[in-house]
């Protein structure tokens, strides 16, 4: 059937299965907002207060549900305004469509208004970009760009759409939904010399992330685990996938990680490592990292394995695939020497745990856990707030945790949010910080017109508590542009945007005003009262080793 | 530091070599030579890339280049299996008093004279890179007005193409 560019756009969404999408029009993206008119009835637009919200909401949608997310915006400041959420879905491997509308080609190239070269800007965020030059080109490149973003290591593909091509008719003929490549295990021998170097090991930890998640392989892990005996830690992008009082699961490792699962990633002679990369902020001084340890690393993405820490056997493969062939070729084992080590880390963590009473921070994400239905999704922005709800949150299931790890985006957490909300269908959670919040709380007034259902807890002390702590222990507590103290009254705030909220400043208001939070329909803003001084503890100072690692501060 | 020559055999469309050469920047690999062509297909675009590093380096760099979708395959060369040219210009001033040194010079090298005037003579000289490494240390005896090279480009050996290696 002949259609226009800006239908054949719409309607592959729907061949795609994209049941909502998010975004904000403007001039150059003008026909595909007439054809997502047209099309209402079969797809549904979400229109955010801000590009960025509708980037982030496309991201936590996708983080939420394991599908792409799709963001449309037009072009110039409308496609710059995408770039920090594009980058936010790049270094957390999020597979998301970004659909820009620019000049026409006829145009392009003169600096005509509102004209940018988004391709160009996009180009080391983007799993790969598309500028689309005509519109015989145009399904396919739509096409193409969703079996890329899922494929593989996931991430974003932006694709840039002239108004002329938009314009212009072409046969249009459906196709079923874009297939992901094909996925392959490790080869044999290499599975192999990985299951006898896994034999030989008296002290194993699998470490994983977010790629466990992507590939659907947590129970695998969890069946290789219990057949070697070894305990699981985790990366940040790694939380949720497997359930967090399982008993082998040491939790979070890292800067801020549980001490007992960075203890025994420290202390372990083989590093399991499926699905993660070694990021500085998991590893502090990689030379002094692990240094006991073989690491075996599966991972999809080849150019991860022995990119900052060497693996003895790295397997470029599919996680699931290659566990499932290793599984048979491992024996069965049991550590108890090691576990004893483990048990002592654990009591060691248990002897620093934070025990105070009142509204802590600890206690505030232990009091929202009761509240967590076992599908509620938890999204966070950036900050003290994300770590402490890394370390206190607990999960049942997978893609429960919604937040920025690589790029770390304050902001992120609201449009995130919205998107995981519409993505499940549940109650949502936002956990935030008076910092993160003040950035893009525009999206109240989304989720207020769209009555998404978000409880948000703003962890509020006035000041940026992350960078605060820094300049506690490494400058001399110069808190230099790191105090807030505004005068905004987050209940009014709330309030001016439609929506409603409660002021807490004891542990009992919370637990009150979290329940009612869950059965208010729409947004609902608990303002929550934090010490200004409250520490993420433990914390390996940047750079640092294990033999560094801060467990308690002193007056 | 080790020097190594990588072959990319990529997609033949706009932009390509601006992916490529924008990933070698942000991940800051050192290159010391790049040259682009054509091939004998209109759909592909062949780069030749000279690097300096570690095997790490360049392992990193192979992994990073797979993951460019316009990216087809990629073929590590050295001397044993593969040829190897590069291509000089070289302006040289005339002066009489070193010009038959000079010109004796460029012979030894079968470098040819493009181009003679009464202020300078440029040479051309095909050969792999050390030789042209060695005749421009030679001419720096004298006075050289401009050096243009091409950067390496390589062939395999026998009948083996770079299509035999395909990325996916």
């Amino acid at each position: 059937m002949l259609l226009s560019g800006s239908d054949i756009i719409v309607k592959i969404l729907i061949e795609q299965g994209c049941d909502v999408i998010f975004g904000y029009p403007g001039g150059q993206i003008l026909n595909v907002y007439d054809s997502l008119y047209k099309y209402r009835d079969e797809i549904q637009h979400v229109l955010t207060a801000h590009e960025q919200g509708a980037v982030h909401a496309a991201d936590g949608y996708a983080r939420a549900t394991g599908r792409a997310g799709v963001v449309i915006s037009t072009s110039g400041p409308g496609a710059t305004n995408l770039v920090t959420g594009i980058a936010t879905a790049y270094l957390d491997s999020v597979p998301l469509i970004a659909i820009c509308g620019n000049v026409t080609t006829a145009q392009i190239g003169s600096d005509s208004f509102q004209e940018i070269d988004i391709t160009g800007v996009t180009l080391p965020i983007t799993k790969h970009n598309y500028f689309v030059g005509s519109v015989e080109q145009l399904a396919d490149t739509v096409r193409e760009a969703f079996r890329l973003a899922v494929s593989g290591r996931p991430g974003p593909v932006l694709i840039d759409v002239p108004k002329d091509v938009q314009v212009a008719m072409c046969e249009y003929t459906p196709m079923p939904a874009a297939v992901p490549d094909e996925k392959n295990a490790a080869k044999d021998v290499r599975i192999e010399e990985a299951a006898e170097c896994i034999n030989g090991s008296e002290r194993p930890y699998i470490y994983f992330g977010g790629g466990v998640i992507w590939g659907n392989a947590e129970e695998e892990m969890l069946a290789v685990a219990d057949k070697i005996d070894a305990p699981i830690g985790c990366s940040m992008m790694g939380l949720s996938g497997i359930p967090t009082e399982h008993p082998r699961f040491l939790g979070m490792q890292g800067m801020h990680g549980h001490y007992a699962s960075s203890m025994a990633m420290h202390h372990a002679d083989l590093i399991i490592s499926l699905g993660v990369r070694f990021n500085d902020r998991a590893t502090g001084d990689r030379t002094k990292f692990a240094s006991k340890a073989k690491v075996v690393h599966i991972d999809i993405d080849g150019s991860e394995l022995s990119k900052t820490v060497n693996a003895v056997h790295g397997l470029r493969a599919d996680v699931r695939l290659t566990l499932r062939k290793l599984l048979p070729l491992i024996k069965k084992a049991e550590h108890p020497l090691w576990w004893e080590s483990i048990n002592k880390f654990k009591e060691a963590e248990l002897e620093y745990l934070d025990r105070r009473g009142g509204l802590t921070p600890r206690n505030a994400v232990l009091c929202l856990n009761r509240h967590l239905g076992e599908n509620t999704p938890v999204a966070t922005d950036v900050g003290q707030h994300q770590m402490w709800a890394a370390q206190n949150l607990s999960f049942k299931n997978s893609r429960r945790f919604i937040s920025s790890g690589g790029l770390g985006t304050m902001g992120f957490g609201l449009g995130a949010a919205i998107g995981a909300a519409y993505g499940t269908g549940e109650h949502t959670v936002l956990i935030t910080g008076d910092g993160s919040f003040g950035m893009c709380l525009n999206e109240l007034a989304t989720a207020v017109t769209y009555n998404v259902p978000v409880v948000i807890l703003i962890m509020n002390n006035g000041v940026l508590g992350m960078v605060r702590q820094w300049q506690t222990l490494f400058f001399d507590k110069h808190y230099s542009n790191t105090v807030l103290n505004r005068k905004t009254d987050f209940v009014a705030l709330a309030g001016a945007f439609g929506a409603d909220g409660v002021r807490v400043s004891t542990l009992d208001e919370l637990d009150a005003a979290i329940k009612k939070g869950f059965e208010y329909c729409g947004p609902y803003v608990i303002d929550c009262a934090i010490d200004k001084d409250e520490f993420v503890l433990p914390m390996l100072p940047p750079g640092g080793s294990m033999d560094d690692i801060i467990v308690k501060v002193g007056d | 530091m080790n020097r190594y020559t990588v072959a990319v055999l990529v997609r033949n469309q706009f932009g390509v070599l601006n992916r490529v050469t924008s990933m070698f920047r942000r991940r800051q690999f050192n290159i010391i030579a790049l040259s682009v062509s054509e091939t004998e297909s209109v759909e592909y675009s062949r780069i030749t890339v000279t690097f300096e590093g570690e095997e790490n380096n360049k392992q990193q760099l192979v992994n990073q280049l797979y993951k460019l979708p316009d990216v087809f395959s990629i073929k590590e060369f050295n001397s044993g299996n593969s040829v190897n040219c590069e291509l000089l210009l070289i302006k040289m001033r005339n002066d009489a008093d070193c010009r038959d040194e000079i010109l004796t010079a460029a012979e030894a090298f079968s470098a040819k004279t493009v181009d003679y005037s009464k202020g300078s003579i440029v040479f051309q000289l095909t050969d792999i890179s050390g030789r042209i490494d060695d005749f421009i240390n030679l001419m720096r005896d004298y006075t050289i007005l401009e050096i243009c090279r091409t950067g390496v480009v390589s062939l395999e050996k026998g009948s083996s193409t770079i299509r035999k290696v395909t990325n996916l």
